[in-house]
């Protein structure tokens, strides 16, 4: 009986983990862009279990292996986007300029068709966002592009590090000081909301440790938000900012460094280029748009040599989408870098690989063909960084969820059987997907101009 | 040379850079020497070009340069023509979040009678950010109601309006747009119905009125220098009810294409299709009514999450395919430089080079009644073309040279001049 309860365990466990099953594939005879490693013509990559295991010429597997023939064709790691919003519920929790507290996590959609777009673009790991409306926003969820399971525990990335969402500038201001008339309504209400919430967690910390040293007798009040702020203090999360101007990236490097917090990766940081030396001296990252600009005053100064100048200073820069359109050609996005400031093929495709993985501290996993690393794989029918290449096929874990030859039409996990064709609406604006402030306009500026909410809101 | 490009471009930039603004073009003579002519109109061939007065004087083999005339040496280089964009908020718009930096949507529903052409700013930093990638001419337009303006045809460069104008004015009109119009959209199924059918009464009922106005404008005017009274809009409309004018209809879902099509028919309007972004839905009957379209943007995510992933990438080249005169935009504002790269995927996902280069450049030309001034490389039309070292839709390619209107365009923005003064910066960290 106990033995049979065991097996009745262990089937439960296998069933369970079905969605996050890896595969083996061998991917022959490619033009095999390792990032790390150079380029390795007539190449084939072997990946067992979900790893990959072995790079060479004429490798053979056993017969359970699945054959993919990528003659011809360019095999580069798996795409990773440092800035997303897809596989999300809802992303912005805009009642406090401070909401370390909550989590993306929580509201997972593993049926978002947009998964399944994003991988068509090679695209295997995006990094979940909350919105930019909070100075501190919530913790974000990185996310493995696992489409076809009901389950959103098997998107998670297992063991990846956590990360959490700050926010500089228009956006906290335009939300909290103008939305709602509370601190911030400037950059320099900005700067204090990120010091007094610090210095409280300061304070929470030493009061939990005078409580657990049995100097004080009353436990403090349990606060989730002064939690993951502690947790920031002690280093465990990744700091990952929207921001635009050098003024306001300055600011947060001085604030992290008085209280001595050193994981930073700015996102959008469209003046980066202007404070590129402060940025790669601090160690801060820096993950930026190809080249949306203007869209808002703060990115009028803007340059789309801003990744290349990045570059060119020793900061890791990544080019994100933000954005349910971008995500499916972050390729070609990467590619802009070349027209604009001239990186070489390597600088480019490390822009949307090695480097965001390491932004978001799986750089040690993933981001590269190298022995031992996920076995995630894109392969198109062209060097990826020319406009004319297309993607084939899309490996993740060594399973493919994206192949060109069997693509259906309809790729969507949840169909409504009362939906109507016409409650699909048509994307007239190529950013209409930005989803930086979504749920924000819905709540508290809907009915202000309707027609602008489809536009530009990062 | 390098050395004294160098130092050109130290001088350069050290007198502009304060004020961010582009140098100034050049006027004069120019014979373009031994590069790849892509005429578009006329194949492929190694030539020269002469540039004189604003036009190409001569294309081919010209072998004596005009005294006074500069000359551009370019073996190994290409010249294009200069792409068209036929949908664009350029210079209308500076700031996408000021809305007082914004001219693109009056009040009203009715109010053809808006002219694009008047609110373009020829400084928006937009407009060098555009051409220094090869895009020469673009439709600026309006947006907002039924009829929410006039759109008008400039090329990108000029002091004023006036100057840029490109010899092309088009009433737009949305056509009445069935189901929602986004995700923040929230009506109820029913109100969506009622505000469609709403719409499309309102417009039948527009254009008796605009009909009516226009015979009795024909029968009132004959022999009358003055008018009676003052109706802008439907002055804005007769040249379209008469006839002379075409009319862009935005249209984007399928049923609205296959209505806007019984619509034209009905009322015999020469129509423009714009957006026609489930055209790959209704080829048969597009290609039927022989109506033309300018479709875009093809980097946009499909209109239903049921569509394929990649059909808005294909939907320009299923629709050349099937018979359909297709041109593209980006219906951007600060990105049109993206024109070229909407182009290199629509090539990539079944157009072909071929055809996408004609769909940024000769199509529009036709489409807007230019071809015999834009849109190709050929002797007498006007001198818009750029110089590159590449296929123009790679990615990587560099624009080196721009003419527009026979005037030299440096190859300069904020964007190249925000590189020049930030790649290395002086002091850098450690002041």
């Amino acid at each position: 009986m106990k033995k049979y309860i065991l097996s009745l365990c262990a089937m439960m466990v296998a069933f369970m983990g079905t969605a996050q099953e890896t595969g083996s594939i061998l991917i022959k005879n490619g033009t095999v862009l390792t990032i790390t490693d150079g380029v390795k013509e007539n190449t084939d990559v072997l990946i067992k279990n979900g790893k990959i295991s072995k790079i060479g010429k004429n490798l053979s597997a056993d017969r359970s292996t699945q054959i993919v023939d990528a003659t011809g064709q360019f095999v580069m790691p798996g795409i990773v986007d440092a800035h997303s919003h897809i596989a999300l519920e809802t992303v912005n929790e805009a009642t406090n300029p401070v909401t370390s507290e909550v989590f993306v996590g929580d509201g997972l959609d593993p049926q978002d068709v947009g998964i399944y777009r994003a991988l068509a673009g090679g695209v295997t790991i995006s990094h979940a966002m909350h919105g930019s409306a909070n100075a501190i926003g919530g913790e974000c969820e990185t996310i493995k592009h696992r489409y076809g399971t009901w389950d959103p525990d098997d998107l998670r990335m297992k063991n990846a590090p956590r990360t959490i969402k700050f926010a500089l500038g228009e956006n906290p201001i335009r939300v909290h000081g103008e939305g709602r008339n509370i601190t911030p309504s400037t950059r320099m209400g900005v700067e204090q909301v990120f010091r007094s919430a610090f210095s409280e967690a300061q304070l929470y910390k030493k009061a939990w440790a005078d409580f657990n040293n049995k100097i004080t007798r009353t436990p403090p009040h349990y606060s989730r938000r002064m939690e993951t702020l502690v947790d920031i203090l002690d280093g465990e999360i990744i700091i990952h900012c929207h921001s635009y101007r050098a003024d306001e990236l300055l600011m947060l490097m001085n604030v992290l460094e008085d209280y001595g917090v050193s994981r930073l990766c700015f996102q959008h940081v469209n003046e980066g280029f202007k404070v590129a030396p402060e940025l790669a001296k601090f160690g801060a990252g820096a993950s930026v748009f190809s080249d949306w600009w203007a869209y808002k005053f703060e990115v009028y100064y803007s340059t789309a040599y801003n990744a290349a100048i990045l570059v060119r200073n020793g900061v890791v820069t990544s080019i994100n989408s933000d954005s349910g359109e971008l995500i499916r050609h972050l390729y070609h996005e990467a590619a802009k870098t070349q027209r604009y400031g001239d990186l070489t093929d390597n600088e480019a495709l490390r822009l949307i690989t090695i480097n965001p993985a390491t932004q978001l501290g799986i750089g040690d996993r993933v981001g590269s063909i190298e022995k031992g690393k996920d076995g995630d794989i894109a392969i198109f029918s062209a060097h990826p960084l020319s406009v004319y290449a297309i993607p084939q096929m899309t490996i993740v874990d060594g399973i493919v969820k994206f192949d060109l030859k069997n693509d259906a039409q309809d790729m969507r996990i949840d169909i409504d059987p009362e939906e109507k064709f016409d409650d699909t609406f048509i994307n007239l604006n190529a950013e209409d997907e930005e989803r930086c402030m979504q749920d924000v306009y819905n709540e508290l500026f809907l009915g202000e101009s309707s027609q602008s909410h489809a536009g530009h809101k990062h | 040379m390098k050395t004294i490009n160098i130092i050109i471009a130290a001088l350069l930039m050290t007198c502009s850079i304060q004020a961010q603004m582009v140098e100034k073009s050049q006027s004069g003579t120019f014979l373009l020497k031994n590069a790849l002519l892509h005429t578009v109109t006329n194949g492929t061939m190694k030539g020269d070009i002469l540039i004189k007065d604003g036009k190409i004087a001569d294309i081919g083999s010209i072998s004596q340069a005009e005294a006074g005339s500069t000359t551009i040496e370019l073996t190994g280089k290409h010249i294009y023509p200069g792409m068209i964009d036929g949908g664009t908020k350029l210079g209308l718009s500076e700031v996408g979040s000021v809305s007082l930096t914004q001219d693109y949507r009056e009040l009203g529903s009715f109010t053809p009678h808006m002219q694009a052409l008047t609110a373009v700013n020829p400084n928006s930093v937009s407009i060098p950010v555009t051409r220094t990638n090869g895009v020469t001419t673009v439709i600026a337009k309006t947006e907002g109601g039924l009829f929410p303006g006039t759109a008008a045809l400039i090329n990108l460069h000029g002091y004023t309006p006036q100057q840029m104008y490109a010899g092309f004015k088009g009433v737009q009109m949305n056509f009445p747009a069935t189901g929602r119009r986004g995700r923040w959209d929230r009506r109820k199924d029913e109100d969506i119905k009622k505000d469609s059918e709403k719409a499309m009464k309102k417009l039948n009922g527009i254009w008796k009125k605009a009909v009516q106005y226009a015979k009795i404008d024909s029968a009132g005017t004959a022999g009358r220098k003055t008018r009676d009274d003052y109706n802008p809009q439907m002055d804005a409309l007769l040249p379209v009810v008469n006839g002379e004018a075409p009319l862009m209809i935005e249209v984007n879902k399928d049923k609205d294409i296959k209505a806007a099509i019984k619509w034209v028919a009905e009322n015999k309007v020469n129509a423009i299709f714009t957006g026609v972004s489930e055209g790959y839905r209704v080829t048969k009957e597009l290609a039927e009514s022989g109506v033309s379209v300018i479709t875009g943007p093809v980097l946009s995510i499909p209109g239903r999450s049921s569509a394929s992933y990649d059909i808005s990438y294909k939907n320009a080249g299923i629709m050349q395919k099937a018979g359909i005169k297709v041109a593209i935009r980006t219906n951007e504002t600060e990105n049109v430089r993206n024109l070229p790269f909407n182009a290199g995927f629509a090539a990539a996902y079944g157009m072909g080079v071929e055809e996408a280069l004609k769909a940024v450049t000769i199509i529009p030309a036709e489409i807007f009644g230019v071809a015999d001034q834009l849109g190709s490389l050929e002797k007498g039309k006007v001198a818009n073309l750029f110089i590159c070292d590449g296929d123009p839709f790679e990615t990587k390619t560099q624009v080196e040279h721009l003419f527009i209107e026979g005037y030299k365009v440096p190859i300069e923005s904020r964007h190249t001049l925000l590189y020049d003064e930030f790649l290395k910066r002086d002091p850098g960290a450690d002041k």
